[in-house]
């Protein structure tokens, strides 16, 4: 005979949770991020706004297609779809094609999430995903860096452009502080790129507010702060040993954290839980070897920026880095007196 | 050309040396997984399967001629281990639905005839002629033999019951 | 005292202040008491008494069987109503062997019992055997024969004793009531283990969100001057013993060692009080302190609670449940266990009843894992606990012990910590029991094999002995022919 009070739930202990769930990290993560994404539209314009939005509808859309009906609410719910497309549209060029960036989000969550299983069983990070295969797919689109035009309403022509024609490029273009040094030994000034008043990526130019949302998601315990603290931390000291052999040849620490995307990929992609290590150790190691990845691409490889390859590159090793970094389990090793 | 030929032959005799070592050191002797099966098979000789006991059974399994479950003393985890030593995909499903059982004797309706006494394969009754026989729980492995030749049907093979001891959470992923 | 820093562990919030401040009230006898004979960890007591008996109170109803167990004694006087079956303390809704006593109302001691003057007087040995007899196991919720951890001393080198009156878990106070009611019997409690253990240092850690106990402690310890009340950081697990000895003396026990191993024997207040009344009053253990909490209960409170009480006449002495519960937990609610009803009696391990409201326990449905690290960060032992779950779930259970399943203390931190509600310890409980069980299983295996080899031996010498009689016979009855042949 078994006893059952039918309204009595019998589960296991623990019977006490924490207040956090994973809807509400990634809410953090989108509200963290916003102050980035609206300096971004005010620098670019209503058209950034619509790129991201492309971006976004992207990914949830897939999401909500690829679900099975009875999860679709749940699965939109977690948020992560909308974080995904988040962080692709603000590593787009302001002057994209609306219907690349939504392709961008397709593809993010197709490739870079569904086909691995779902939330939490893929290999690298979704967003960087999407990004990879726009770049590969549309090399000059991808490129392409408008200039501020200063009219906060007017949406460039290349944005609207027709799905699978070839867009006309008439805003005036800019190179990125990176590609001005790569190929033209030029630094830019370090204000300008703490505030964000440079050309680049929708969301990366705005150094400070990246930074201020980072502190924030670390307070609210939603990221392991090691692993920002670890790429910048060695990509500041590779990139000093590297200035101070020959200072006119290299940039300066400085102008290598707060130019491109190192600051958005640093704190919001590479901390992704999914495709970042577990263990302690193992986040610093990860840092540190995006960090010198992304050093050694900027100044030796043939893109002006890294920081998407070297966090790909280090999501592959995450799996190993995992494994050799267990922490020594209490009371492993102690000998018996 | 000299030193080619000379390079070459130098080569292939030390392969062709390391080879033949490895033939003698890395013989493998006849066919050893019947015997590795047999060692994991209960060799209580019951005769369940059908088969002129363990050592045909093993024969039978290790040629692929009997599924996994034919042994009643097969159980999941064992399966896992037959299916690893076969490299046959199992199919466990089967093996699952079975619920270990153990013989249990009704004392009011045994007459003490000793055949089941008799046939147990693990010594497992206890008793003598015409005295009531009772069942080692532990040493019983739900062969059915002795419920089989019971003349008064006193032998009924219950589930084995979890108690505080065994008892334990289920898989949460498949618990409802 | 310099305290050393264990990795890992939470801050849930603690509750306490439910019925931090009720005083231990006496707990009215109830109509009937359900006294089961498995109170404990080890072999089941077995039942010495009769139905229909009549017992005093104190009298033993249940001898020990064997070192690894404890007897059971009549919590009040009574008349033995029935031996059987009845369901357990457990959450697995299971029945356990459960003798049922009817009180008189008199709760008349036995004669028999009688304390003693001067415990200190007598051999450790002597005091180990008094705590054994009387039915005494680690009351902190472990439920080990106490007696078998006083005698440590033959086998270990022991230097502290220490007591645990850390009392980590959220809600539960029972052990803060007892050691501010009951500073100066603790204490006595404390000292003849001490004795018994032959340690040369005592310490009591209490965590600090419990001053009042500390307090009364530090004023009751002064007698000795061996004790030394330590003062914890509020952090669980910090009641786990491992963790406690290392957070006291800076030194790591052995995985799957026992604290012994590092000269440390760890003991509950609890059950250093029943120590104390076991040794000066001969009091066997039958009854215990209780937490009676949750937001589901009108008067939350501690209970002296004698042992075989249904929970239900618990919950009614307390007015009952305010709101209907969601769950029902004896102990605390990170590690207690979760009861499938309210007839269930209580049990010498039963430190707390809670009765949690839907909205207290938080629970929420499982969402996939996002390997966020949470619980790699909370975990006390450097498990990874969210890569033990997933080789769990897909039945690769050698995987999951190669990942230190054995090392994992149960303390429930990762699962308190995961945002995405994996029932983690689930998952841990049901790979260690079935890891058990089929080593149980394989162990019958092999006693089955030998068993058959048995037979078979048995059944080949039957058949040669036979056919050595009939040989003989056939040669006897040719001889004879041959003889016959011969006079002919």
């Amino acid at each position: 005979m078994k006893l059952q009070d039918p309204k009595l739930l019998v589960q296991p202990a623990p019977l006490l949770k924490q207040p956090l769930t994973t809807a509400k990290a990634m809410g953090d993560v989108a509200f963290a991020l916003a102050p980035a994404t609206l300096a971004g539209v005010w620098f670019f314009g209503l058209g950034a706004l619509l790129i991201v939005s492309a971006g976004i509808a992207g990914a949830v859309l897939t999401e909500w297609v690829f679900s099975p009906s009875g999860q679709r609410r749940a699965k939109l719910l977690d948020g992560s779809g909308l974080i995904t497309g988040l962080l692709l549209g603000l590593s787009l060029p302001p002057g994209l094609p609306l219907w690349m960036a939504f392709l961008g989000g397709v593809v993010s969550i197709g490739l870079g999430k569904l086909i691995w299983g779902g939330l939490g069983y893929n290999l690298f990070n979704p967003a960087l995903v999407g990004r990879a295969f726009l770049l590969a797919t549309f090399p000059v689109a991808m490129t392409t860096w408008n200039a501020h035009t200063g009219d906060f309403f007017a949406v460039q022509a290349s944005i609207l452009a027709t799905p699978f024609l070839q867009a006309t490029y008439d805003g005036m273009s800019a190179a990125t502080p990176l590609g001005t040094m790569k190929f033209e030994g030029q630094s830019t000034p370090l204000w300008d790129l703490v505030i964000g008043k440079t050309s680049g990526c929708i969301g990366e130019t705005s150094g400070l507010l990246l930074v201020l949302g980072g502190i924030y998601l670390v307070l609210r315990r939603d990221l392991d702060w090691r692993i920002p603290a670890s790429i910048l931390l060695s990509v500041a000291a590779f990139s000093l040993v590297l200035f101070l052999i020959d200072p006119a040849g290299y940039p300066d620490p400085l102008f290598s954290l707060f130019s491109g995307g190192l600051l958005l990929g640093a704190i919001y992609m590479a901390t992704d839980p999914v495709t970042s290590p577990i263990t302690p150790k193992g986040a610093w190691i990860f840092g540190v070897g995006v960090g010198l990845l992304v050093v050694l691409i900027r100044v030796f490889g043939g893109f002006p920026e890294g920081v998407m390859y070297a966090i790909l590159l280090m999501n592959a090793a995450t799996p190993l880095i995992d494994r050799y970094t267990q922490p020594r389990v209490f009371g492993k090793g102690i000998k018996t007196p | 050309m000299l030193v080619a030929i000379a390079s070459l032959t130098l080569l292939g005799v030390t392969l062709g040396w390391l080879l033949g070592l490895a033939a003698r050191y890395l013989k493998v002797e006849g066919n050893p997984l019947v015997e590795q099966v047999e060692a994991l098979l209960p060799g209580s000789q019951c005769g369940q399967c059908g088969l002129p006991g363990c050592g045909a059974a093993a024969q039978a399994l290790a040629e692929g001629r009997a599924p996994l479950t034919l042994c009643p003393a097969v159980d999941r985890a064992l399966a896992e281990e037959l299916a690893q030593l076969l490299g046959a995909s199992a199919d466990l499903s089967a093996v699952a639905d079975q619920t270990p059982v153990i013989a249990h004797i009704h004392e009011q309706l045994c007459v003490g005839c000793t055949r089941c006494f008799k046939r147990c394969p693990t010594d497992a009754i206890l008793g003598g002629p015409k005295m009531i026989h009772a069942v080692f729980a532990d040493a019983c492995i739900g062969c059915q033999k002795c419920f089989e030749v019971c003349p008064t049907e006193g032998i009924e093979m219950r589930p084995i019951e979890a108690t505080l001891q065994t008892w334990y959470w289920p898989q949460p992923a498949l618990a409802g | 005292m310099r305290l050393f820093k264990i990795r890992g562990g939470v801050h849930p919030e603690d509750r306490k202040l439910l019925s931090a401040a009720e005083p231990i009230a006496d707990l009215p006898l109830p109509p009937l008491l359900h006294i089961p004979l498995q109170q404990h960890i080890g072999a089941p007591a077995t039942p010495a008494v009769r139905r229909g008996e009549q017992v005093a109170k104190g009298q033993l109803l249940a001898p020990n069987q064997g070192q690894l167990s404890a007897p059971v004694h009549a919590p009040t006087s009574g008349r033995i109503v029935g031996i059987g079956s009845f369901p357990a303390h457990h959450a697995s809704g299971l029945n356990v062997r459960t003798i049922s006593l009817q009180p008189d109302g008199e709760d008349r001691w036995s004669n028999a019992i009688e304390g003693i003057a001067d415990p200190f007087a007598l051999a450790p040995a002597e005091i180990a055997a008094r705590v054994s007899a009387a039915g005494i196991v680690g009351m902190g919720g472990a439920t080990f024969p106490s007696a078998v951890k006083l005698n440590l001393r033959e086998r270990y080198r022991l230097h502290t004793l220490v007591i645990n009156g850390a009392e980590c878990e959220p809600y539960l106070t029972c052990d803060d009531r007892l050691m501010r009611e009951q500073a100066a019997a603790v204490v006595d409690g404390v000292r003849i283990m001490a004795h018994a253990l032959g340690v040369t240092r005592i310490l009591i850690g209490i965590e600090n969100n419990k001053p009042d106990a500390q307090a009364a402690m530090e004023q009751a310890a002064r007698l000795d001057d061996r004790i030394r009340v330590v003062h914890l950081p509020t952090r669980y697990p910090m009641g786990s013993e491992k963790h406690l000895v290392q957070t006291l003396i800076g030194r790591e026990t052995p995985a799957r060692g026992l604290t012994a191993d590092v000269g440390v024997v760890v003991h509950n207040p609890a059950t250093a009080f029943a120590v104390h009344e076991a040794l000066r009053y001969g009091r066997p253990l039958v009854s215990r302190v209780m937490t009676v909490s949750g937001g589901a209960i009108r008067r939350p409170g501690n209970l002296r609670v004698p042992l075989g009480t249904p929970l239900q006449y618990l919950i009614d002495h307390c007015g009952g449940f305010e709101v209907e519960p969601a769950r029902l937990i004896s102990g605390g609610p990170m590690m207690g266990q979760p009861l499938p009803s309210t007839r269930v009696p209580a049990v010498k391990g039963s430190n707390g009843l809670l009765a949690l409201t839907v909205e207290e326990s938080k629970w929420r449905a499982t969402m996939p894992c996002i390997r966020c690290a949470g619980c790699v960060r909370a975990c006390p032992c450097g498990l990874l606990p969210l890569e033990m779950a997933t080789h769990a779930r897909t039945g690769d259970l050698e995987r999951v012990a190669d990942l230190g399943l054995m090392d994992c203390i149960g303390c429930g931190s990762c699962a308190y910590v995961c945002p995405s509600h994996i029932p983690l310890v689930q998952y841990f409980n049901y790979a260690k029991g079935e890891l058990a069980a089929r080593g149980r299983i394989k162990q019958k295996r092999i006693e089955t094999k030998r068993l058959a080899e048995q037979r078979a031996q048995r059944m080949a010498a039957i058949q040669r002995a036979k056919r050595e009689a009939m040989a003989q016979r056939k040669r006897a009855a040719a001889a004879q022919k041959s003889q016959a042949t011969n006079t002919d």
